[in-house]
């Protein structure tokens, strides 16, 4: 029970925070919130059971991620965001259009796919748990991840690597 | 344990904790200027009471009762939030650290630490790296150039240092392989040779130990990496434009992750509250306490002896070290235990 009530209260801040996300006109409180956003789906996994991957939520989203978010933001020094009448194309069709696909994939999550709700505590936690079927059952994802990530981590050097001088320089006079 | 006796233990765990938790941040702060005085052939503060010792409560007075200014070009809501977020943080990792064995009172009985998690160590790492938020936000609301420089330089600091102080901890786990931080005392227990004590430090993991006490300094900006407050350069740093009880705040929250930090290492690398106990019931009962608050007292005054010893990196020094030196070797680390653990099963 109080499980239940923990876990409606962390989704409603949740929720609560992804609408201030999108409310907020400086970049640096929208950062905030996506913070908020983070740190209560961490709460929800926790209740769940899944421990090991509240932590790391919380580690790497929030610790981390999101840190170098506000890191570049103040780097930047970004302003405060100009306001549009919005696109009503977006205003007619986008909203309805979200709610429907939302509705249709909780339906299909829950009554077709097979799998009943997950009931509080369900998941598996433990990190041995983890640590087990990580380097078993999903060793070759895993290892295919990590070569994505490489990969990414190549790309933004080659982005952020001056160019080699071709051209001659030029002369100050 | 029924429920109003679990909420009434806990009430009174927390507000102990809590209690001597400030007094230590107080008493820290009086040690710190006590031994760098005398490093530097100075007395430190003498005239509040004997020894000074009444000083931290003086500052504690001074802090209350000065004028809390805000200046006008502040984001108010951040520059107010940023250090109740810093000290909030600083405060919550106690909540996991155990400081002994479970006494028994009364029939009950009740671990030594507020509350026993078995993932308590993601925890501390969780909470300790959320704190970067108080420091990054108040450079960047105070609206002050050399504020934002602090800003900006400690939260590169702080996310830098986090992966090798990360990676040497994973030495340690994988011998103890459990996060509990209990387990991990636990499995610390006996002695080789009938006199060395099988802490994780002369188990192999003095690479370990020695990354993380660099990397420590590092996350808790102390010298030799205070960069964040250069002096010289950034007048105060990211706490510049913040007065009476709002710097005092941030005053706190270092000196409460230095002692974090300090449990930590004890916890992991010395053995926790392990050591020579003996005598009657009562004393069995507090020394292993003295031996963990001895180790931490260790711990924190190797830091306030390196503030008194080595000058500060430069910035661009301080990030090659973490990056090139500190992280492979952490990593170096990492392997030969994995390895080591891997051959003895």
């Amino acid at each position: 029970m109080l499980h239940l009530i923990l876990f409606l209260v962390f989704g409603a801040i949740c929720v609560a925070g992804a609408v201030n996300l999108l409310v907020q006109r400086h970049p640096i409180n929208g950062a905030l919130s996506l913070v908020v956003v983070m740190g209560s789906l961490a709460a929800e996994y926790l209740l769940l059971g899944a421990e090991f991957v509240a932590a790391v939520q919380v580690i790497v989203y929030a610790g981390a991620i999101m840190v170098l978010f506000v890191f570049v933001i103040m780097l930047l020094n970004a302003g405060v965001e100009e306001r549009t009448t919005g696109s009503r194309v977006a205003l007619l069709f986008g909203v309805p259009g979200m709610l429907i696909g939302s509705l249709l994939i909780a339906w299909v999550l829950i009554s077709r796919s097979g799998t009943e709700a997950v009931a509080v505590g369900a998941l598996p936690g433990p990190p041995r748990i983890m640590g087990w079927l990580l380097f078993h059952e999903f060793l070759l994802p895993f290892e295919v991840t990590s070569i994505l990530v490489l990969i990414a981590i190549m790309g933004a050097v080659v982005l952020a690597a001056k160019p080699p001088s071709t051209a001659p320089t030029p002369r100050e006079d | 344990m029924s429920i109003g006796t679990f909420i009434l233990v806990s009430v009174i765990k927390i507000v102990i904790a809590l209690f001597v938790l400030l007094t230590a941040v107080a008493y820290s702060v009086w040690l710190e200027r006590k031994v760098v005085g005398h490093i530097q052939n100075r007395w430190g503060p003498t005239r509040v009471g004997p020894f000074g010792l009444l000083q931290p409560l003086a500052d504690g007075v001074k802090f209350l009762f000065k004028e809390d200014l805000t200046p006008p070009h502040v984001y108010k809501p951040l520059y107010i939030a940023a250090p109740m977020i810093a000290v909030v943080f600083a405060l919550t990792s106690i909540a996991v650290i155990p400081i002994g064995n479970w006494v028994k009172i009364g029939g009950l009985s009740i671990p030594l630490q507020i509350t026993d998690v078995n993932i308590s160590l993601l925890i501390v790492l969780g909470v300790t790296s959320l704190g970067v938020y108080g420091v990054a936000l108040s450079g960047w609301s105070s609206n002050n150039k050399y504020s934002l420089l602090g800003g900006l330089r400690a939260s590169a600091q702080m996310v830098s240092y986090e992966i090798a102080l990360g990676l040497s901890l994973v030495g340690v786990l994988i011998m103890a392989g459990s996060f509990s931080l209990r387990d991990i005392v636990d499995a610390q227990g006996g002695r080789f040779l009938g006199f060395i004590p099988r802490w994780n430090i002369f188990q192999g993991q003095i690479v370990g130990f020695l990354i993380y006490l660099i990397a420590a300094y590092a996350e808790t900006n102390r010298i030799p990496f205070d960069l964040p407050e250069a002096e010289t350069e950034l007048v105060a740093g990211y706490h510049t434009e913040y007065s009476a009880m709002k710097f005092a705040m941030f005053f706190m929250a270092e000196y409460a992750n230095m002692i974090t930090v300090a449990c930590l290492a004890t916890l992991l690398f010395l053995g926790g509250w392990r050591g020579p106990v003996f005598g009657p019931p009562i004393l069995q009962a507090l020394l292993p306490v003295f031996w963990f608050v001895a180790k931490v007292f260790v711990f924190m005054f190797i830091y306030i002896w390196v503030r008194g010893t080595l000058p500060r990196f430069r910035y661009d020094q301080l990030m090659a070290f973490g990056w090139k030196f500190l992280l492979p070797l952490a990593i170096a680390n990492l392997m030969v235990t994995a390895l080591i653990v891997a051959l003895k099963s």
